[in-house]
């Protein structure tokens, strides 16, 4: 009997099926000549198909199906008195002769239905009867199926009678009763299914068993749809004795599915209102059970519920849905001592969810929720389960996404602690899950406090966690980082005592981050000071005379330490800009001895740390740009300053570097505006030296026959000299310029050059301003081409 | 050839009707040769009235010497089949010797008969009426004609109707409870019942009542009883478990019953008993047989 092969079951099916088929044709033979005797006589012998326990429960039901259409005939033929001649009454006894009990019952069933329906009897009495008689097949699936026949057969009866005497609540009542009964009945055949046959088999028995699931659960299904149940009936009667069944039925699939099914078929509404009832009833099931799914898909359906219109949030404040469900989790998680991890967390998951949405307000109740999950999960320190993780993920998510506004999760206690159980790599993901959120929501962070939570919950990103030793892909890294930075620009507030409170708290942070993360966050944090410098000199007139702790000055000194640890890191060049927007941010604060101690700073690290012969051009043209604009300076400092600079731009490497950097230094002695200074000897100074180097340049160029770089530098020269020109530096004269293109158009011609785009365009340039007139035009008109 | 067979055919034919015989209730009774033909029916104490004619066959005449009818109720037993016992002999002389010319009717009546046992057809013996014309002949033997006729006695309903309950069982293995609501059963009567189970250890296929007819007959030493099993009615399928309570509806109405006789004229005895079977998977049967009566009720 174990090892019955498809094949031989499909012979079986297909003999029962021939077995129906014949004795139908008779059925029908009887039924076309009005012959009741015939018609009971086949119809128990095709009945009698049924009786095989050959059959899997899936052939079974296609038997099954087989026979009940031919029941759908004969009941038509039953009601039809005319036909047989025979009242209903005597026909309920005459098929109860038949001397088997399968056949015997499928006819009581269809008689009981038309009898039912004549209502020649009260309909209660016939459902007590007809219940009662199946307690006769005490096989699982025979039973099942025989049951599942009379729960179809009487459906539509019983809506009617559900339904049709409104306001008779004895008829609704006989009808539930009904139902459950044999809800009852069908599931301790269903479980009954499981202590059959050997244990090895036990496996596929749990498969044919859930394959039979809809049967039992098609009881409450009608139930639901019976109009007369109501909301009292409901918490009265049918919740209380379904869920007795459950719960003393100890089977964990039947546990399982009923709960599952309960939570499904009834309304929302009445869930709501019995809601301590349900709750009851989950920590009472097996512990192997998976009540969790079910006890999540109920509050998924609550919160969906709650969600769907505002008059119900109400109801749900009135029944204290939260915090029954808390107890109910909490309970279940105890009774369940076996449930993994990421069983609890999906429940807290679920709650989680529930309570965004029914109680959007209630941040305790997150936080409550959040501290369960920290309580449970005590006793693991991390977690490894990928699953778990997922959940957990899943859960600080939730509030982000709700609130659109990450502060409010900074003000859970519980988030924080929460998210020490990820494992490394997660934390590092949920940090940028929160910095994701802040930027989307562009929220601004804006006391200190917040600040200090906020990167205590970005630790994962800010430094190196305990025991991380794994290598970081640098994509990765670059990606974390650069959110940081970007998160820094959000933390911003009004006050500058504030503000500065941020400052520190971030420095504090990034600082414990160690240097491969400095040159990623220092910028952000330095431009974020600057930004507060500038404020503060907007507003400098509020503040004249205050005991003001944030002063520029303090500012400054911040800011010099943070530049010093990024050229520690080291990262020179990052660190030589961060000086001299530094040193701009404090000429714009007057205050000349910092500036010129960032310069210090600046000319320090040209010196010691920028070695590399490109980077020092890069350097030296930044060094030109900024101090050129610098005007805090008296004319002693700057004139220290200036000549460093020229020394430095005459000392790079490559001719070519160097010829640029020196009439670049031109402009430092020439600026515009109104106490701008203006030494027109020292800029010729400077382009004539240039002009030299680029002549040094053209001799070694034609040792090395490369002609073409020098004659750019000529005419890159002429430019300068045009432009000086224009500004009315005296030195500049017209003679000087021509001098210069004659100078020019010979090397050109010794070297057979091709004409140069640059030139040609250089000398438009001057043709145009000769033919524009006015001041101009006369001062271009003494040059000659 | 036609006076061969004339030869071989009674000289009359005798026909005897019953002077209610329309308005009496027939009912089937199964003959010898398998035939089942429709007979009236009468129950103790009545009057049984009717007319015997005589007819001779193409005006020959019949001399005789004399007429009579007798009232018998006849056991047979069939181990000695022919060999009838009259338990009841009744007897009306219809005419003196003479002949018989033409057509001759004789109306005869027994009135408030005394006829205490029931027509009954058994498997080794059977009880009968009968009504018995005899035309009583010199030579050529006597003209006898049968007419059967069937009887059945009403009883009241019993002033005292207990129902069966018992617990019976196997240590260990099997212990159930079984209730019938009566101990006495009219033929169309139903049985109401239940079958409670309070532990179950072995594997029951089904369970099954049944109806037994036991017959005795005879008495002492030559007792030869012969149990028939007249209702097979399945009650379960498949294995209960502990606590399950089976409902017993039974209707009689479909099985050829007979009220319970007992010592039937020191002959016979035929008693009924519901016996409840229990088969468990590997075809072992387990069961408990208890009597119960059975009495004829009055149709109402």
């Amino acid at each position: 009997m174990l090892l019955i092969g498809a094949e031989d079951e499909e012979k079986w099916l297909a003999e029962g099926i021939a077995g129906i088929q014949h004795n139908a044709f008779y059925l029908h033979r009887a039924l076309d000549s009005n012959n009741l005797r015939d018609a009971l006589k086949y119809s128990a012998q095709m009945l009698s198909e049924l009786r095989t326990s050959k059959l899997s429960p899936q052939k079974y039901y296609e038997l099954y199906m087989r026979a009940f259409d031919e029941l759908r005939i004969l009941e038509m033929f039953f009601k039809d008195e005319s036909k047989h001649g025979v009242s209903v009454v005597d026909l309920y006894e005459l098929v109860q002769h038949a001397g088997n009990i399968l056949p015997r019952l499928y006819l009581l069933c269809t008689v009981g239905s038309v009898y039912i329906k004549s209502k020649e009897a009260p309909a209660k009495e016939l459902l007590q009867d007809l219940v009662e008689m199946c307690h006769g097949v005490q096989h699982p699936i025979r039973g099942l199926f025989l049951r599942s026949y009379l729960a179809q057969i009487s459906r539509d009866k019983l809506l009617d009678i559900g339904s049709d005497y409104e306001g008779d609540a004895e008829t609704v009542m006989d009808a539930v009763e009904f139902i459950l009964e044999n809800f009852t009945e069908m599931n301790k055949l269903w479980v009954r299914m499981q202590l059959e046959g050997p244990g090895r088999v036990r496996e596929k028995r749990e498969k044919e068993r859930s394959a039979l699931q809809e049967l039992v659960g098609k009881n409450l299904h009608v139930l639901s749809q019976i109009e007369g149940v109501d909301l009292e009936i409901y918490k009265e009667t049918v919740l209380p004795r379904v869920l007795e069944q459950v719960v003393n039925c100890k089977d964990d699939l039947s546990q399982y599915y009923l709960m599952d099914c309960i939570i499904q078929v009834f309304p929302d509404e009445y869930h709501l209102q019995t809601l301590e009832m349900l709750l009851a009833a989950f920590p009472q099931v097996q512990p192997t059970v998976d009540i969790k799914t079910v006890l999540s898909r109920l509050m998924d359906r609550l919160s969906k519920y709650a969600a769907s219109s505002a008059d119900v949030l109400t109801e749900f404040l009135q029944v204290e849905a939260f915090t029954k469900l808390s107890n109910a989790i909490e309970k279940v998680i105890k009774m369940q001592v076996d449930m993994p991890a990421v069983g609890a967390i999906t429940l807290y998951v679920s709650l989680l969810t529930f309570t965004l949405r029914v109680h959007p307000d209630r941040l305790d109740y997150v936080d409550q929720v959040l501290g369960a999950c920290v309580k449970k999960l005590s006793s693991i320190p991390k977690l490894e389960d990928r699953w778990a993780t997922k959940q957990l993920v899943a859960l600080l998510s939730a509030p982000l996404e709700k609130y659109n506004d990450t502060v409010t999760a900074l003000t859970l206690s519980n988030y924080p602690r929460v998210m020490d159980h990820l494992d490394n790599g997660t934390n590092k993901v949920m940090a940028m899950v929160i910095i994701e959120s802040i930027m989307k929501n562009n929220t601004c962070i804006s006391t200190a406090d917040k600040v200090e939570v906020l990167f205590e919950l970005i630790k994962g990103l800010i430094k190196d966690l305990d025991g991380a030793t794994d290598e970081l892909d640098e994509e990765d890294f670059k990606d974390e980082q650069n959110s940081v930075a970007k998160l820094i620009h959000m933390l911003y507030n009004n006050e500058p005592e504030e503000m500065l409170k941020i400052i520190c708290i971030v420095w504090k942070h990034i600082m414990a981050g160690g240097p491969k993360r400095l040159p990623f966050t220092v910028p952000s944090l330095v431009f974020s000071a600057l930004r507060l410098v500038r404020q503060m000199q907007g507003q400098e007139g509020d503040i004249v005379g205050e005991e003001v702790p944030a002063t520029p000055k303090k500012i400054f000194q911040l800011l010099s330490q943070m530049i010093e640890a990024l050229s520690a890191v080291p990262s020179p060049e990052l660190a030589l800009r961060l000086y001299l927007q530094c040193a701009k941010a404090a000429n714009g604060c007057d205050l000349e001895y910092v500036a010129y101690e960032f310069f210090t700073q600046v000319f320090v690290l040209y010196e010691e740390e920028i070695a590399n012969s490109k980077a020092q051009v890069t350097a030296i043209h930044l060094i030109i740009g900024a101090l050129q604009r610098m005007n805090v300076f008296n004319v002693e400092n700057r004139d220290t300053l200036t000549h460093k600079t020229t020394g430095y731009s005459a000392r790079l490497l490559k001719k070519p570097d160097q010829c640029r950097a020196v009439y670049a230094c031109s402009h430092l002695f020439w600026v515009d505006g109104q106490d701008g200074i203006r030494d027109g000897e020292r800029v010729l100074l400077c382009l004539k030296r240039a002009l030299r180097i680029a002549n040094a340049a053209q001799q070694m160029a034609s040792i090395a026959r490369d002609s073409s770089g020098p004659l750019t530098l000529f005419v890159e020269i002429l430019n300068k000299y045009l432009y000086y020109f224009e500004k009315g530096n005296k030195q500049i004269t017209a003679a000087a310029i021509q001098h210069l293109i004659e100078l020019i158009n010979t090397e050109m011609q010794s070297d057979s050059a091709t004409s140069d785009a640059f030139l040609a365009s250089t000398l438009r340039y001057i043709q145009f301003q000769k033919q524009r007139g006015g001041v101009m035009g006369a001062k271009f008109e003494s040059i000659k081409l | 050839m036609n006076f061969l067979i004339g030869a071989f055919k009674p000289a009359c034919n005798i026909s005897i009707t019953f002077s209610d015989g329309k308005s009496r209730k027939q009912v089937p009774m199964k003959k010898e040769n398998g035939k089942t033909i429709m007979v009236s029916l009468f129950q103790s104490k009545e009057s049984i009235a009717g007319k015997v004619s005589i007819e001779p066959l193409q005006g020959k005449k019949i001399e005789h010497l004399g007429v009579k009818v007798e009232l018998l109720g006849q056991i047979e037993m069939y181990f000695d089949r022919g060999n009838f016992y009259d338990f009841t002999s009744l007897v009306r002389e219809l005419d003196v010797p003479g002949d018989i010319y033409e057509r001759k009717t004789y109306p005869f009546e027994f009135s408030t008969v005394e006829m205490p046992y029931e027509t009954y057809n058994g498997a080794n013996l059977r009880l009968r009426y009968v009504l018995k014309v005899t035309v009583s002949r010199n030579y050529g033997g006597s003209i006898v004609e049968y007419q059967d006729f069937i009887v059945r006695n009403y009883s009241p309903p019993p002033s005292i109707n207990n129902s069966i309950k018992m617990e019976v069982g196997i240590e260990d293995c099997l212990h159930i409870e079984f209730e019938y609501n009566k101990s006495k059963y009219h033929l169309k009567d139903v049985i109401i019942g239940k079958i409670y189970f309070l532990l179950v250890r072995i594997k029951i296929k089904n369970m099954d009542l049944e109806i037994r007819r036991r017959e005795s007959t005879g008495s002492g030493a030559n007792t030869h009883v012969e149990t028939e099993t007249l209702a097979k009615f399945e009650l379960m399928d498949g294995a209960p478990v502990r606590g399950e309570s089976i409902p017993i509806r039974l209707f009689l109405s479909p099985y050829e019953l007979t009220p319970t006789y007992r010592n039937i004229n020191n002959k016979f005895s035929v008693k009924y008993y519901l016996n409840l079977v229990l088969v468990d998977e590997e075809d072992r049967r387990y069961f408990k047989q208890q009597e119960i009566a059975i009495y004829r009720q009055q149709d109402s």
